[in-house]
């Protein structure tokens, strides 16, 4: 990684020179921190981290929501742009999916007209406001040329305020069956697996992921080879949003109740993932992969600190670490892999 | 249209091109013949950048014609003047590093199994068998193509850019400075890629600031100086210290084609 090409020498003389893949370091990284919760477990707690279904079970499941909306964080990432609005998004979506998902017994529903509704109604309606927000965030970026950082954050506060507004801040609750049904058990972890190798798949054999890697390595390359970036971006920043609008449905399944307050901060935990995962916030490199190796490194992070008894307190100060700890890392690696 | 036009390949009439009050390009004529070689010379500022933006679709000119093999055309983006026939080496390189190379050499037109729209499924095997065929035809000796651009030199990187508008070109070359960022061997490699398409008869438009290089490669010499074309003459009827004073202007324009 250190060694810098001789521009004299000639190509043929040049060694191959193939990186490792940033995943198998995150890997190492994952199961570096799970042995030494493992140790610690031992030799604080008496008995095995590891080896404890329930406590893997529950570890998954806590983080596999921001897993999906890092998913499409990821994505937004690999174009060299953020996406600081998905937490909200998944507020929003949370209370007005919820508001088409309430049972007839209940008799404060949103829309008393409009109870027991089928439920592809609620998701459809959940994925469409996310798929909303990713449109307004992706033609703010595409043709206003404002940074993403701050079409996100605007998106941030008005989803924000939009989920409060909806209700004037009262929970919508009383879900249907079927609708209740997205959110238990180990559904959420399923919808996770199911999307992360989807978009897996298509970032690595698709056009489409080819032109969003090419636009974070280099848009004006992209631009001039006839890629058309605007209607690319629009289209990344829309699978963002609906994948926002997926985890605000699954969240507000599996809590049977949606809250205004809903998915505050997963925009940092959902970009931290993916950073942790190897994703360079330049643009250009990243994977689903290696975001699902983050979310682990997430779920192991905190599923420990609970098991060891540390104060919540201090995971929260962990994550803040964290986060900016793959920050530094991504630097790190970008001033050190060479030219450019 | 009579025989001479026939085999002219690009053909200006002119071309201008202002920035609000600045006149980067004024009534610019330019010629370029079937299987030629031509350079395009010229102080900072002289306008040799602004005529390729014009003649390549990046800009629209604010008046003047231009012919493109035969007919008049008025590209409203690179990608119409690409599918027309023409590719362009950027000065500033347009590759994506995080890309291989069969990638980068079809970018933007990549090869697919079914059409799914962007969701198509990318026919990886042909394509890098084509970039391997591409990079014999000029010459090029990458050890790994699937490695990514990041990871290669400065001329390897230069090789594929070049590869790339050689293996599409079917009709011009045009090259923003190739060798500006080089070292000597990769210079030379480079210019043995513009020999080889010039035996192949694709004509070549190249903008440089090495004398010593145009005298090496092109049949006729363009000197842009203030935004207009102050002379067109063939390499062989002239020399540097001719060249030079073009450029800077202590001798006046000579007699340019429309002109011959």
């Amino acid at each position: 990684m250190t060694e810098v090409a001789n521009p004299t020498k000639t190509s043929e003389a040049l060694p191959v020179r193939r990186n490792r893949p940033a995943e198998i370091n995150v890997l190492i990284g994952l199961l570096v921190i799970a042995i030494v919760f493992e140790i610690l477990g031992w030799l604080v707690q008496g008995q095995s981290f590891l080896a404890n279904g329930e406590r893997l079970r529950i570890m998954i499941l806590q983080v596999s929501v921001v897993g999906i909306i890092a998913i499409g964080v990821t994505q937004v990432i690999i174009t060299g742009g953020i996406d600081l609005s998905s937490g909200s998004v998944v507020g929003a979506t949370a209370m007005i999916a919820m508001s088409f998902a309430q049972v007839s017994t209940y008799p404060r529903a949103v829309f008393p007209g409009l109870t027991d509704l089928p439920v592809v109604v609620p998701i459809a309606i959940g994925l469409g406001c996310g798929l909303l927000a990713g449109l307004i965030n992706g033609l703010l970026i595409a043709y206003t040329r404002i940074p993403p950082f701050i079409a996100t954050l605007g998106m941030m506060v008005t989803a924000r305020g939009i989920a409060k507004w909806y209700t004037k801040g009262q929970p919508v609750s009383f879900p249907t069956d079927s609708y209740a049904a997205i959110g238990a058990g180990m559904t959420p972890v399923l919808i996770f697996i199911a999307m992360a190798i989807l978009f897996q798949l298509i970032l690595r054999y698709t056009i489409y992921g080819r032109h969003t890697y090419a636009i974070g390595s280099n848009e004006q390359a992209a631009r001039v080879s006839g890629i058309n970036v605007e209607r690319h971006l629009i289209l990344v920043y829309v699978i963002a949003g609906v994948l926002a609008g997926l985890a605000g449905v699954v969240l507000s399944a599996r809590g049977l109740t949606a809250q205004s307050g809903m998915g505050v901060m997963y925009e940092l935990d959902a970009i931290a993932m993916a950073v942790i995962g190897g994703t360079s916030l330049a643009g250009g490199r990243g994977s689903i992969v290696g975001t699902t190796l983050g979310m682990l490194i997430f779920g192991v992070i905190i599923s420990g600190f609970t098991f060891l008894r540390i104060d919540a307190y201090y995971q929260e100060m962990l994550k803040g670490l964290i986060i900016v700890g793959a920050v530094v890392l991504d630097v790190y690696r970008q001033r050190y892999r060479g030219r450019s | 249209m009579s025989d001479t036009q026939k085999d002219m390949i690009l053909k200006t009439v002119g071309l201008a091109k202002r920035y609000g009050g600045v006149h980067a390009l004024e009534d610019a004529n330019f010629e370029l013949k079937a299987g030629e070689h031509v350079a395009i010379v010229g102080d900072n500022g002289a306008g040799k950048s602004t005529f390729v933006r014009q003649i390549t679709g990046v800009e629209q000119p604010s008046a003047g014609e231009i012919y493109f093999d035969g007919e008049k055309v008025e590209f409203k983006s690179p990608i119409e003047a690409r599918d027309c026939g023409i590719e362009t080496v950027f000065q500033n390189l347009a590759l994506a590093d995080d890309l291989d190379v069969p990638s980068n050499l079809f970018l933007g037109r990549e090869e697919r199994y079914f059409n799914l729209g962007p969701f198509s499924i990318l026919n990886e095997r042909k394509m890098l068998a084509h970039a391997q065929d591409a990079l014999r035809t000029t010459g090029v000796k990458i050890p790994d193509l699937r490695n990514k651009i990041r990871n290669m030199s400065g001329g390897q990187r230069q090789c594929v850019a070049i590869s790339r508008a050689a293996s599409f070109a079917s009709k011009l070359i045009i090259m923003d400075e190739p060798t500006a960022a080089l070292g000597v061997q990769e210079t030379a490699q480079v210019e043995n890629i513009i020999r080889t398409l010039k035996s192949r008869g694709i004509p070549l438009i190249l903008i440089s600031h090495n004398l010593r290089q145009v005298f090496d490669l092109v049949d006729r010499i363009w000197v842009f100086r203030r935004g207009r074309i102050v002379g067109a003459v063939d390499r062989s009827k002239t020399d540097g210290n001719e060249i030079v004073s073009l450029i800077t202007g202590v001798k006046a324009a000579v007699d340019a084609p429309d002109f011959a």
